[in-house]
């Protein structure tokens, strides 16, 4: 290897990684950069949603329900407010609505996704690291619920649960139940790609030499090779929140997901169906646009992930 | 060599456009290929040898390019020729064989299907005509019991088989100029011997001249009538095998050929060239083996040298006029 | 291919038991049968009867064997909720599904692979790039949506298809079919497209990734080296060995169209049995969704036999057993 001649003073941490083949890909990527601005202005729009949100709309004591389908931008004829977005039959603002109801959605996505994400990482390790019967059972089980689709899985989640919990209880229980389910649902990939990696890391001479120092497995599986597996983990991880964002709307849109008192996009997406046919389109139509924005953000932040961080693209 | 010669390839200049800048992967290759004539060429990998090749035929991927220099094909330039037109001559006038056989054929079609095919892409000839010519190849190249075999699959035959395989879809419609891109280094060393044996013959016999890319000085040896030594896309040494073999003139050259442990010599240490070959985004102005080379002076280090006479063959080196030989 | 497909045949039995455990777990932890059946007033003494008839007081082996026993029967007990037989509802509901599944299965892998196709060879140009974007939005765009969307446009603005429902159904035997009447064909469109994108936009690009794989292996570039049209190769060569993996993966896929069905007939209220397990699930109606289970479940290892059977065809590597002859 020809030595190049070594810089006067190392550049800085920041400077290197803004140097990088990534961060060059992300620059030269239009998509890559409009995407991860939008999705970056939602995800804190939603977080920051009860600072400026012009009303708390599952807050009964704030509404008026003479506000009700009101259009966008035009005054209501009762009360003469004008709402941002227009306003829904019990007079709730739709923008502080689509506001609430994507916090909801991205939280149960987010928490859905480090679900998964634990428990398919450990489990990817685990059978990676200690193969043998351990690597098979959890490989096949993971098989085979690739073949499954996320949706019946969580459903089947979610009708044990309506079983066993007793009724007063679930609609509290709902939003942990969801993240049960659709965690459950995704980890499978995780363990896959984990697994493929462990096994080449597995046979490197660092966790060799680590082993023969005497380290223990759980020590060397998080320590060494995790930090090395966390690339295309990532590059998952992405894709699935919008999975999770997408598989969320869906249970909450079939009546199994969140209920109307804590909506999430998909809730709201429901119960702005009826009103479609009828005319008031503005109520089904601001949280779709957002879900299906929210989304594709995502995922094309995602695609670039997967592109920019795979080798042989390079 | 009185005859028009197949090939000649003037200054060809290759580049790639990357995100790093332009790098130049050939800069200025010439040389020529006479008819019947085997001319081999050596060097370490990454040195352009398969480039060379793959430029020749015509079937370099983007984002490589050639920026300068002719190639010519019986006096005809194909270096610019439209699309259409070099793909009429790739098969028909110039063949390519690859280094594994196993990847080069295609695992869900018979080998028949994949030989009558290319007959009858080049030649007028029927379904039954091409078959028949197709059995007749592989007769030429050795494979027992062709009429059985000719409908069996790639995984089906062995290593050495499915090379000479290959070697008959190069040869199928007969064309004057073959390039072997490493033939032999996938293969076993008991069949190599025989590939190389059955490529000599079968040129020899139909006066095809081959272009034989290898890292393998034994198999140059062997077979070549010249050779060529490439270093970071540079010819640094070309000439008749025997006297670059014994007479190196270049430095790198006769570093490799110092590398080689002789049979009948008892060898104390092999030549080592220390340092490695520069990359394609660091190759020194002047003389590109200048870095690594024992006997440079200041002019190698300035200005590139071109390929001068010496002896009877042509090195690319500076001190070659003044020259003393260096016993073999 | 006598072991080969033993061992599918032995695997698919094995999910069948394990999905079936899950569903008989179910049966154990959700609820009180005996409770669901005779309602709050029932004695005792009733119950006692009951769970004795049940088999309830059995050990858990004998009762998970007899569910397997029913299972295989197509007997499920009797709803929760509605109070008819599982088996009844199934049978009702499955042809709104099948029909569904199967005409959306088509429609997707024809127009998949041919979109994949045509994108992997034309990688520039304004369709393609219109196509991949779409493709984007696609896997971004949950079902519901794009069936709420469908609607709005054709049936409530434009009112050239019905809203909701099946149409007219002719009875044939058991089975009701929408395709012999027009209002049933009507019904059909829009559902079999909603349920098709998701799937199409899937295969198209495994397709497209599959296909621009192919193109780089080793005999397509000693296709090209051979002379051969280029659309030959992708048609021929390419097309051919990106069937192989695609098959499996879309095959797979298409699997689980039936359980994809669920949103689909819930957003056109058509009367399947994705419907009838949504309805499950929010009564906890666990008969149903044993059965429902159990169902997706064969249909799935039923899938993958013919797929693992279809990729035994496709790939001749598996016909011998894939061994290579050695030595020569």
């Amino acid at each position: 290897m020809t030595d190049t001649v070594p810089n006067p003073g190392e550049p800085s941490r920041f400077r290197r990684i803004w140097e990088s083949d990534v961060m060059w890909s992300f620059r030269h990527s239009p998509v890559a950069i409009v995407s991860a601005f939008v999705s970056l202005v939602m995800i804190l729009g939603a977080i920051l949603a009860p600072l400026y949100a012009p009303q708390d709309p599952f807050n009964p004591a704030t509404l008026n329900l003479m506000d009700g389908l009101t259009a966008p931008g035009k005054a209501n004829e009762f009360t003469g407010k004008t709402f941002l977005l227009g306003s829904d039959s019990q007079g709730r603002d739709m923008f502080s609505a689509v506001l609430y109801g994507t916090q909801v959605s991205l939280l149960v996505g987010a928490a859905s996704v480090l679900f998964s994400l634990v428990i398919g990482v450990f489990l990817g390790l685990m059978a990676g690291y200690v193969g043998g019967k351990t690597e098979a059972v959890i490989m096949r089980v993971a098989d085979i619920q690739l073949s499954f689709p996320a949706i019946l899985i969580a459903l089947l989640i979610f009708g044990v649960a309506r079983g066993v919990i007793p009724p007063a209880q679930q609609e509290d229980a709902t939003l942990l139940l969801l993240i049960l389910a659709i965690g459950l649902s995704n980890w499978a990939q995780y363990a896959r790609t984990v697994r493929g990696s462990t096994l080449v890391e597995k046979n490197k001479e660092y966790v060799q030499a680590a082993r023969v120092i005497g380290r223990s497995p759980l020590l060397i599986m998080l320590k060494h090779i995790l930090p090395n597996v966390m690339g295309p983990v990532t590059v998952i991880a992405t894709i699935n929140l919008a999975l999770a964002v997408i598989e969320e709307a869906t249970l909450s849109f079939l009546g199994v997901g969140m209920p109307p008192t804590q909506p999430s996009l998909g809730t709201l997406i429901r119960v702005g169906q009826q009103f479609l046919f009828s005319g008031e389109w503005w109520i089904l139509l601001f949280p779709a646009l957002t879900l299906v924005i929210l989304a594709l953000a995502i995922n094309l932040l995602g695609d670039w992930l997967r592109d920019a961080l795979n080798p042989r693209l390079r | 060599m009185t005859e028009k010669p197949v090939l000649e390839v003037k200054g060809l200049t290759l580049d790639f456009a990357t995100r790093r800048g332009t790098l130049r992967a050939l800069d200025g290759v010439s040389f020529t290929i006479g008819r019947g004539e085997v001319l081999g060429v050596v060097g370490e990998s990454g040195a352009g040898k398969s480039l060379t090749g793959t430029a020749i035929i015509g079937l370099v991927e983007r984002p490589g390019r050639i920026t300068g220099g002719e190639i010519r094909l019986n006096g005809q330039r194909i270096d610019n020729l439209p699309p259409k037109e070099m793909r009429a001559i790739r098969g028909r006038k110039i063949g390519m064989i690859f280094q594994d056989p196993l990847t080069s054929l295609n695992p869900v079609f018979r080998i028949g299907d994949q030989l009558t095919e290319t007959l009858q892409a080049h030649l007028p000839l029927s379904k039954a005509e091409a078959r028949q010519r197709a059995i007749e190849l592989l007769i030429e190249v050795g494979i027992p019991a062709p009429e059985k075999r000719i409908d069996g699959y790639p995984h089906e035959f062995s290593g050495g088989m499915r090379q000479r395989v290959v070697i008959a879809l190069a040869l199928a419609a007969g064309p004057d100029l073959i390039i072997a891109d490493e033939p032999t280094t996938a293969l076993d060393v008991s069949v190599q011997a025989q590939i190389i044996t059955l490529l000599k013959r079968l040129c020899r016999t139909r006066g095809t001249s081959v272009m034989l890319i290898t890292h393998d000085m034994g198999v140059i040896a062997e077979t070549a009538d010249r050779v060529a030594v490439m270093y970071a896309g540079r010819i640094a040494e070309i000439g008749p095998v025997a006297d670059v073999i014994r007479h190196p003139r270049h430095p790198y050259a006769r570093g490799l050929m110092g590398a080689i442990p002789a049979l009948d010599t008892r060898v104390k240490r092999l030549t080592q060239i220390s340092g490695s070959m520069p990359r394609l985004d660091s190759i020194p102005k002047g003389c590109a083996f200048q870095p690594r080379c024992t006997m440079a002076i200041p002019r190698c280090s300035l200005e590139r040298p071109e390929l001068v006479q010496a002896g009877a063959s042509r090195a690319a080196c500076w001190l070659t006029n003044a020259e003393t030989e260096v016993p073999a | 291919m006598f072991a080969y497909s033993i061992r599918s045949i032995a695997q698919g039995l094995l999910v069948l038991v394990a999905v079936a455990f899950i569903a008989f777990s179910m049966f154990r932890f959700v609820g009180d049968p005996v409770a669901n059946m005779l309602g709050q007033e029932a004695t005792l003494q009733d119950r006692q009867e009951l769970s004795e008839r049940l088999g309830l007081n059995d050990p858990w082996p004998v009762q998970f064997a007899q569910f397997i026993g029913n299972a295989a029967t197509g007997e499920f007990g009797v709803s929760y909720r509605q109070a008819r037989k599982v088996s009844d509802l199934i049978k009702e509901r499955l042809p709104a599904t099948v029909e569904l599944a199967v005409l959306s299965a088509l429609v997707a892998t024809f127009f998949g692979v041919l979109l994949g196709v045509y994108v992997a060879i034309n990688r520039t140009g304004f369709l393609s790039n219109a196509i991949m974007s779409i493709s984007l939005i696609g896997v971004s765009l949950p079902t519901f949506l794009i069936g709420i969307g469908l609607i709005y446009i054709f049936a409530v603005e434009l009112r050239w298809l019905p809203s909701f429902g099946r149409g007219e159904t002719v009875k044939i035997g058991w089975w009701s079919t929408g395709l012999l009447t027009e209002s049933g064909r009507k019904s059909l469109i829009m559902p079999v497209l909603t349920l098709a994108f998701f799937q199409l936009t899937l295969i198209m690009r495994l397709v497209r990734s599959e296909m621009l794989e192919v193109m780089r292996a080793d005999f397509i570039r000693f296709a090209r080296a051979r002379g051969l049209g280029e659309r030959v190769i992708e048609l021929r060569h390419a097309l051919r060995n990106t069937l192989v993996p695609v098959v499996t993966i879309a095959g797979l896929q298409l699997g689980s169209v039936i359980a994809f069905a669920i949103v689909t007939e819930t957003v056109f209220q058509w009367p399947g049995l994705g419907a009838l397990f949504v309805n499950a699930v929010q009564f906890a109606d666990v008969p149903v969704m044993a059965a429902y289970l159990m169902f997706v479940a064969a249909v799935f290892v039923i899938t993958n036999l013919i797929v693992d059977l279809l990729y035994f065809l496709l790939d001749p590597r598996l016909r011998t057993g894939g061994r290579t002859a050695k030595g020569h």
